[in-house]
């Protein structure tokens, strides 16, 4: 398991650019995958590999061809210090995990574990905790069918227990 | 309450408080040509059969029109099969880009909560509605259940204070607010604005402000109803309460702003147009949700009337929506910017979202009146883009340079 790391602001035009946004074969997005921000990104990552980033990943535009994207190209989760607000809703839809953790100094040569549930990721090399954000229920129901397809055949509609 | 929580009380029928979760219903859903087709496909995948209600749902050909290629215009195919099965609308290529369109046709209205599979949906909080976009699948599980599941957000307040300076527009105003909030400024928050300027503001102009809270990753962003003209009677006035609770305040004074320029390669990389002044540009760009409207042309093409732009710059023009495009022709505007130069493109989101139509070559400078210029947002990452007000980019046009339309020779 390799770890990726970029900066902030990573945007959804480097994820994936609009001009391949177009189709419904969601195969195809791999190979364009980061391209304009790392163009041997696609060639590097492995299936099971993690992203990790800094502030207010994948900002821009409402595109879920970008988690689908990284997903497609075999990353497990993404970590960043926090996620642009549709980007995170569109993980979570198409059941890539994501984790939020505030500022991190998280390198290359970490070796991490993450406890999604408790929201929290354990840098073990340098030996960090990092509390991060727990995700609400819904958003766990959601990840755990694997997208909100799988949870909306199963559900027919939403559930949302209040935790404030 | 802040406009936004009585928005969201008024459609669950209990006063919300910031992160709460709720189930929400929702007045009106739309999707587009780059989000529809995965969200078809996840609809019909969900198991769903029919839309919650035809006539509240919306299909809009607008990112890529008319079809570049075979890919694309199979994907069209595909909406206009699924909005026939449906019985709901579909606006096709030419009609114009979505926000225009379903603000033009009154799919979105004062106090409405509405979905759109885009990131600049919240523009409509320039009518006092709660907008947020949304990703693909989404807008499917809306479109089925007629509801979304949503953190009640906590709302920023921005306040201006003073009036604009003449040459100085709601998109040099909002370039300087997105510089000053950044582009992750608001993440995850509703904003509002407040103060006379904006309440005064034409419709397009305050879709101009409300268009880039995208840009400072807000949920939603949203002008008072109060002083909102309409071509339709309104009853309800959205105005926040005197003691809402607000995160963050922010107070400007902007009567000596400048006009404002963002940078490479982010929207609030903005500065002072005299910063950078005399960049020379190949290639002008006016259209978008953010500035493709009537006034936008007309404040070009009161800085072109009469003159020609140089050859080596080209000026491309993409109206918002069908309907200015006819004001502008039947006013004259069309024939002002088409004598100075300029090329008109079919109504829709054009060059700015980088799938054809006007991809900028290698080491290209664009001067554009759009809503973003991340790297390779038009097609081509060694291209730099430059964010102005349209009447910005009509006088650079004419220079061949960055240039304030006050400090062309006459």
């Amino acid at each position: 398991m390799t770890l990726h790391i970029y900066g902030d602001n990573i945007d959804t035009d480097r994820i994936i650019p609009g001009k391949y946004t177009k189709t419904l074969d969601i195969s195809s997005l791999a190979a364009h995958v980061l391209e304009d921000l790392d163009p041997e990104f696609k060639e590097k990552v492995q299936p099971g590999d993690i992203l990790v980033a800094g502030k207010n990943f994948g900002c821009g535009s409402s595109r879920e061809q970008a988690p689908i994207a990284l997903k497609q190209a075999g990353i497990k989760t993404v970590i960043a210090e926090d996620f642009a607000r549709i980007f995170f809703r569109n993980a979570i839809n198409i059941g890539l995990p994501i984790i939020e953790i505030g500022p991190h100094n998280i390198k290359t040569d970490s070796a991490i574990e993450i406890d999604l549930a408790q929201g929290h990721v354990m840098d073990t090399t340098y030996n960090k905790l990092y509390q991060g954000t727990q995700l609400p229920q819904i958003m766990m129901d959601i990840l755990s069918a694997d997208g909100l397809v799988n949870y909306l055949r199963t559900h027919q509609k939403f559930k949302v227990e209040n935790q404030v | 309450m802040t406009i936004t929580e009585k928005i969201l009380s008024k459609h669950i029928g209990e006063h919300v408080r910031p992160g709460q979760l709720i189930i929400c219903p929702v007045d009106g859903v739309m999707a587009t040509d780059t989000t529809a087709p995965l969200a078809i496909k996840a609809f019909e995948s969900m198991g769903g059969t029919k839309v919650f209600d035809p006539k509240k749902c919306a299909l809009i050909l607008d990112h890529a029109v008319p079809a570049p290629n075979e890919r694309i215009a199979n994907l069209h195919v595909m909406m206009r099969q699924f909005a026939k099965e449906q019985g709901i609308e579909l606006f096709d290529i030419g009609e114009g880009i979505c926000h225009q369109v379903m603000v033009e046709q009154a799919y979105v209205k004062p106090g409405h909560v509405f979905i759109g599979a885009d990131s600049h949906t919240p523009t409509y909080g320039a009518l006092s509605a709660f907008a947020c976009g949304v990703g693909s699948t989404d807008l499917a599980a809306t479109m089925m259940t007629g509801s979304i599941w949503l953190k009640v957000p906590e709302s920023i307040k921005i306040i201006c204070h003073g009036q604009l300076q003449d040459s100085v527009t709601a998109k040099d105003l909002i370039l300087f607010l997105v510089g000053k909030i950044t582009i992750s400024g608001a993440t995850y928050k509703a904003i509002e604005f407040n103060g006379e300027v904006f309440e005064n503001m034409t419709l397009a102009s305050r879709m101009t402000i409300t268009n880039m809270v995208a840009e400072m990753g807000a949920k939603a962003g949203l002008i008072s109803s109060r002083g909102l003209k309409l071509d339709y009677s309104f009853d309800d006035i959205y105005i926040p309460d005197a003691n809402a609770n607000y995160s963050e305040v922010y107070e400007f004074d902007i009567s000596s702003l400048e006009n404002q320029i963002a940078i490479p390669e982010s929207p609030d990389n903005t500065v002072n147009s005299s910063v950078v002044a005399g960049t020379k540009i190949d290639y002008a760009f006016i259209g978008t949700c953010c500035n493709g409207r009537l006034e936008d042309l007309q404040a070009a093409a009161e800085v072109l009337k009469g003159h020609r732009i140089p050859k080596g710059v080209r000026f491309l023009i993409a109206p918002a929506s069908k309907k200015t495009m006819m004001d502008a022709m039947n006013n004259g505007t069309l024939q002002t910017l088409m004598d100075a130069g300029a090329a008109i493109l079919t109504p829709g989101c054009g060059p700015c979202v980088g799938t054809h139509q006007g991809v900028p070559g290698n080491n290209e400078t664009v001067i554009s009146a759009a809503n973003r210029n991340f790297r390779g947002r038009m097609g081509n990452p060694n291209s730099n883009i430059y964010l102005a007000s349209p009447a910005v980019v009509a006088a650079s046009a004419l220079a061949g340079e960055i240039i304030s339309p006050s400090k062309l020779k006459s």
